[in-house]
């Protein structure tokens, strides 16, 4: 929880101030059975014939008023301790979403991964929301019952010290009944959630992949199997709702045990003359005031180790590490004395601790301006490759050198992220404008920039089509077919003019044609382009080619010696061509 | 309505129309909400008479002399009323969370349901984040409103209705002032419960906003990383975020006005109970002991009154939730197939007989397209990007219907058969892979579940697969992360090919089936393909000329239209679309 805590901090006063009216109101509520037991003894005075003959009345009326005026009293203190508990629940989830989401974009997509995105997002809302409730409760009601419990303890013993063994017998073994049942239920709500998330990811699988699930009729199944994740969550919660249930009719039986044991000592010593009958009835309105306390208390207490367990699934969250490394300046080995643009130097990667390594000893380098093709079979690393560029992975061994400083440093990792343009295998378009998602590649970009980065991804006749720059992209581009998609992200890539720009396979949907045309068009730009393909035409032309099997380079060169001295790299070609003229099979 | 002007509510939200269809949920569960009645009144009765029991035996510890007898009879009679109401108390929180669970679940599962028979444009068309909202965190909320309004609503309710009772009886002129004010602080409550209705709306609103916002941050992950979005991402989530700590701060804090506000005329009855007692236990018309039962029941009596206002605004947030979740159960469904008669006998002729289609009125996409494919032929789907060729298989799959004509498989309209049987004797690779969470065993056998592992496994050799999957980590029981998120878009695609291998359906659509798979892998699974389409009809959206030439009929599309059909011989004479395309492979 201390991660959680800190959330508090820019609202100190406020989660000070709000308890501490709590309590101030409170403190009026303790004082009524006060002033009842004084009406009783001094206002009716003595018992006379079973009648009060002495009854001071204008004395009632007095006491009676000043009850009236704590309560008046007792509501503005109320309302300014809503306001600050109100003002700090809302502040601290705000703050806490906002770290959430922060840290979220911080992440690897490999830790992403492993955590799964559903329960991010239930983390990041149903998570955030019962903690929100959790703490406006907390602030509002939970430090005022232990202080009404306790007030009313030191009240009692303040009207008949003898009472203080009932009183405090009451509370402790009210005390571990309340522990006990939160102690208890902190796992299970926790486990309710994790079933939450199951029926979460149901719910979106069955959107995402709706096509398919219905290709393979698989409604019934998915039907099937989201029932029996939404009875195991509805059995989860059952359970916990019985456990967690017994708080409050145990709770009820001890305080009215506790009442019982009041009476009938107060009973001894009335008779003995030690106490007045009006004592006795502030002890037992004391004690009953206890109870309304504890009634409420254990309604909170189902909702505040709900929050509690929900704030302990986001600090999960916020203490997960990004897992790739960024290094001091000072601590960055310097590359050796090559003066080359770009420089993979004995590079591997293992994404695994003890998996196979994804790639092996790679070294090669890059000038500005030149062409690197990057040719391989599935799998074989072609991607790892060009994401070392702007740093995805971290190497497990050797190291990759932008301008002569090795990725990792502090100071180039702010900037070299700007200065590289990728276009990922899998097109991804947001939400908005076309205008919007092109100027994701440089936000301040004018319309003859964005419709040059257009015309160079050949995507700007389908987006005049469209209507233009203002045309809506509805969320993950649903309205734009998988080609249009991934021009739409070569033209992102291509806006910021990039020092280097990264193909990774982001022509596989287009057409023969429009790859080519769409391949002239970027030799135009004159920058540092990795094109990764696994058509052996789209790297062709390229200065360099990597060719690259299960993680090895196998060959680096032109295409003309590679054709003479790679065997693997022959094979990709004449997959594709028959002979070298090129007739297509 | 304020939701309807915001484009969320599709139908007004008829706050009646969701009480009547949440009792309607509620209805299912008799016994418990029998259990429920009786326990509430059970709880009442018994622990309105503690007061009483306790109010009397107060009135024997006089100063004048103890009468020790009747205590102890008053004490046992306590025990026992203490015991049944704690007990009765515990069989109500039983009921009350049965009732919710249930409730939820049921909801839930209608909505999933439903998710199942929307036709796939909604899906389409609507934010997936703003979906699982509702069924997620606006369930989730609807269910502690619920449980928190049946745990108090009722035993609350009983307790006034007793306790009035009681007061009139007991003391009329007192219980009459208790009556005639508390009504008061019910007034208050329904005023700050109207007032706060919208910023729960709003703060509901805003959440769902929120939620889809991060889930598109989510699965943009990369391409936002790629792209140093972060900090302009955080400024969108953080402009929303800031809302919502408005619209949460306003509803949480409004509506927690209720409380302080109800509480202070309770204060006001319990003095004015206090004055009036007081003066007539002084003149001699009511006893101490009767008046501590009145100032308790003044407490008790009140308590209830802040609980059911209390109540209400939970109720009213979780109706706003509940309405969100009752727009998606009544959103168009699919048309029904449930009188159609399944396909059966199909060999693959597969028919298109003038067929105009388009996803928006405004934009015509394909008009009168007609096309006879006959078993066993292959049709080849070429065009530039774009050119409408994902369309035609949302038509073949019936993905989507058609405007005007027919699409027809063995001679029937696709319209008249169920939906299931025609998809079953399709076999589809989508360019975009979507593989399920689970193993890759689950996945493989999604469309043969009954199938042997030597079946399976013979298939993934076909495909190439099994080398891959042979080395990852548990083999065939490897757990695939959402959306297959650990494997390459290549593997991804291998994959969906072994799937496809195993159900040997009549009828294939490849929709750039192997785009993102080297052309050595595809050479070497292409002769596990051609044993694959040998005899079965099959549609193949492709780029690769060496797919395409073999085809019996090729259909070149452009702008939604199909302007050219023929082989490739055929096509290339007519020095067209298609020859230009062709050539336009070496350029």
């Amino acid at each position: 929880m201390k991660k959680i805590l800190t959330y508090f901090k820019p609202y100190k006063w406020q989660s000070f101030l709000g308890p501490l009216f709590k309590l101030l109101e409170a403190t009026f509520e303790l004082l009524v059975p006060f002033v009842v037991s004084l009406i009783v003894d001094k206002g009716l005075g003595a018992r006379i014939d079973g009648g009060y003959p002495n009854a001071d009345r204008p004395y009632i009326v007095w006491m009676c008023v000043v009850l009236a005026g704590f309560g008046l009293v007792g509501l503005l203190f109320a309302v300014v301790a809503q306001y600050f508990a109100a003002r700090t629940a809302t502040g601290v989830s705000a703050g806490i979403r906002r770290d959430l989401f922060k840290k979220l974009q911080s992440l690897s997509y490999k830790d992403v991964d492993k955590m799964g995105a559903s329960t991010m997002l239930t983390r990041m809302t149903s998570d955030v929301d019962r903690l929100q409730a959790g703490i406006n409760l907390f602030l509002r009601l939970l430090l005022r019952s232990p202080f009404i419990v306790f007030g009313a303890m030191v009240t009692a013993c303040l009207i008949d010290p003898n009472s203080f063994g009932v009183f405090m017998g009451a509370i402790a073994a009210l005390a571990v009944v309340v522990f006990a049942v939160m102690f208890i239920c902190m796992p299970l709500y926790k486990k309710t959630q994790a079933k939450l998330d199951k029926v979460l990811l149901s719910t979106r699988e069955n959107l995402t992949g709706a096509r398919v699930l219905r290709a393979f009729c698989q409604e019934e199944e998915e039907r099937a199997l989201f029932d029996s994740r939404n009875e195991a969550l509805t059995k989860e919660k059952k359970f916990v709702g019985g456990v967690a249930a017994i708080t409050n009719p145990l709770t009820y039986v001890l305080i009215n045990l506790a009442i019982i044991v009041l009476l009938w000592t107060g009973a001894i010593r009335v008779d003995h003359g030690n106490l007045s009958q009006g004592s006795v009835l502030a002890l037992y309105n004391l004690m009953g005031q206890i109870l309304i306390e504890l009634v409420k208390l254990a309604n909170l207490i189902v909702t505040v180790t709900k929050a509690a367990a929900c704030g302990s699934r986001i600090e999960a969250v916020l203490k997960m590490q990004p897992s790739l490394i960024v290094e001091k300046d000072g601590n960055c080995s310097q590359p050796s004395q090559s003066k080359a643009f770009i420089l993979f130097d004995n590079v591997s990667v293992r994404y695994v601790e003890g998996a196979e390594e994804a790639l092996e000893n790679i070294s090669f380098t890059a000038e500005r301006g030149e062409t690197v093709g990057v040719i391989g079979g599935t799998g074989s690393g072609k991607t790892t490759l060009v994401n070392l560029i702007p740093h995805f992975y971290d190497v497990s061994g050797g190291q990759v050198c932008v301008d002569g400083k090795d990725v990792r440093c502090e100071s180039i990792q702010n900037s070299l992220r700007k200065r590289i343009g990728i276009v990922p295998q899998k097109a991804i378009l947001f939400k908005g404008t076309v205008r919007e998602n092109l100027q994701w590649g440089k936000s301040d970009a004018s319309d003859e920039e964005l419709w040059a980065a257009l015309r160079v991804a050949q995507a700007d006749d389908f987006i005049l089509e469209k209507g233009g720059l203002d045309a809506p992209v509805e969320q993950g581009g649903k309205n734009f077919s998988g080609g249009q998609k991934q021009r739409l992200t070569i033209a992102r890539a291509v806006v910021r003019q990039p020092e280097i720009l990264i193909l990774d396979d982001s022509s596989s949907a287009l057409d023969y044609a429009t790859d080519a045309a769409l391949r002239s068009a970027i030799k135009e730009l004159k920058t540092t382009v990795f094109v990764v393909s696994q058509r052996a035409s789209s790297v062709r032309d390229a200065d360099k080619i990597i060719v690259l099997d299960d993680g090895k380079a196998v060959g680096i060169g032109t295409h003309d010696r590679l054709m003479e001295t790679c065997e693997v790299y022959r094979e990709i070609y004449y997959s594709q061509y028959e002979t070298e003229g090129g007739a297509a099979v | 309505m304020s939701a309807k002007k915001n484009g969320f509510a599709t139908t007004s939200p008829n706050k009646n129309g969701t009480l009547k269809r949440i009792l309607r949920y509620v209805g299912r569960y008799p016994m418990s909400l029998i259990g429920t009645l009786l326990c509430s009144v059970v709880t009442v009765a018994a622990s309105l008479c503690v007061p009483v029991f306790f109010g009397d035996a107060i009135d024997c510890i006089v100063e004048s002399g103890v009468d020790f007898t009747s205590l102890t009879a008053i004490f046992a009679k306590t025990g026992v009323a203490v015991a049944i109401a704690a007990i009765s108390q515990w069989l109500l929180s039983l009921c009350n969370n049965r009732i919710s669970c249930n409730v939820v679940r049921d909801l839930r599962k209608d909505a999933f349901d439903k998710l199942g028979s929307l036709p796939l444009q909604y899906v389409d068309t609507h934010s997936h984040g703003d979906t699982v909202s509702r069924i997620i965190a606006d369930a989730d909320q609807f269910s502690e409103g619920l449980l928190m309004g049946f745990t108090q609503f009722f035993t609350g309710l009983m307790t006034i209705l007793g306790t009035i009772a009681f007061m009139l009886v007991t003391n009329w002129k007192i219980g009459l002032i208790v009556v005639v004010v508390t009504p008061a602080s019910l007034f208050v409550a329904r005023f700050v419960a109207t007032h706060t209705h919208r910023f729960f709306q709003e703060q509901t609103r805003v959440r769902g906003e929120q939620t889809a916002f991060t889930e598109e941050a989510l699965t943009g992950l990369k391409t936002t990383q790629a792209f140093s979005h972060e900090e302009e991402n955080e400024r969108r989530f953080n402009e929303i975020n800031a809302r919502l700590e408005k619209a949460s701060m306003n509803a949480t804090f409004y509506s927690s006005l209720t409380n302080p506000s109800t509480r202070f005329i309770n204060n006001l009855v319990y003095a004015l109970v206090a004055l009036v007692g007081a003066f007539d236990v002084a003149s001699g018309a009511f006893t101490v002991g009767g008046l501590t039962k009145f100032l308790s029941y003044a407490n008790q009596y009140t308590k209830p009154f802040n609980e059911i206002s209390g109540v209400i605004t939970e109720l009213k947030s979780a109706f706003a939730c509940a309405a969100r979740i009752f727009e998606l159960i009544d959103e168009q469904e699919e048309i029904s197939d449930r009188q159609n008669k399944p396909l059966q006998n199909v060999t693959g002729n597969v028919c298109l007989n003038g067929v105009a289609f388009s996803y928006t009125k405004e934009k015509k996409l394909i008009e009168n397209l007609s096309l006879q494919v006959s078993e066993g032929q292959r049709i080849a789907i070429v065009g530039r990007t774009g050119s409408g060729k994902t369309t035609l298989i949302n038509l073949l799959m019936r993905f989507y219907d058609v405007d005007e004509g027919a699409v027809l498989v063995e001679g029937q309209d696709v319209r008249s058969v169920t939906r299931n049987s025609l998809r079953k004797h399709y076999g589809m690779v989508l360019q975009e892979t979507w593989l399920k969470c689970g193993t890759v065993r689950e996945n493989l056998k999604m469309g043969k579940p009954d199938c042997s592992d030597e079946e399976m496994i013979a298939a993934a050799k076909a495909a190439h697969a099994h080398g891959f999957i042979k080395r990852m980590e548990k083999g065939y029981d490897t757990l695939l992360s959402e959306d297959g998120g650990n494997l390459s878009e290549g593997q991804k695609q291998l994959l969906c090919i072994t799937r496809i291998m195993l159900t040997k359906p009549p009828m294939l659509i490849l929709d750039e089936a192997t785009s993102s798979i080297d052309t050595r892998t595809e050479l070497k699974i292409s002769d596990a393909f051609h044993t694959l389409m040998e005899g079965r009809t099959s549609f193949i959206v492709a780029h690769r000329l060496s797919t395409i030439i073999g085809a019996d009929c090729i259909l070149v599309m452009e702008g939604g239209r199909v302007v050219e059909k023929g082989t490739h011989a055929q096509l290339l004479k007519q020095k067209g679309a298609y020859a230009r395309l062709y050539n336009g492979q070496f350029a």
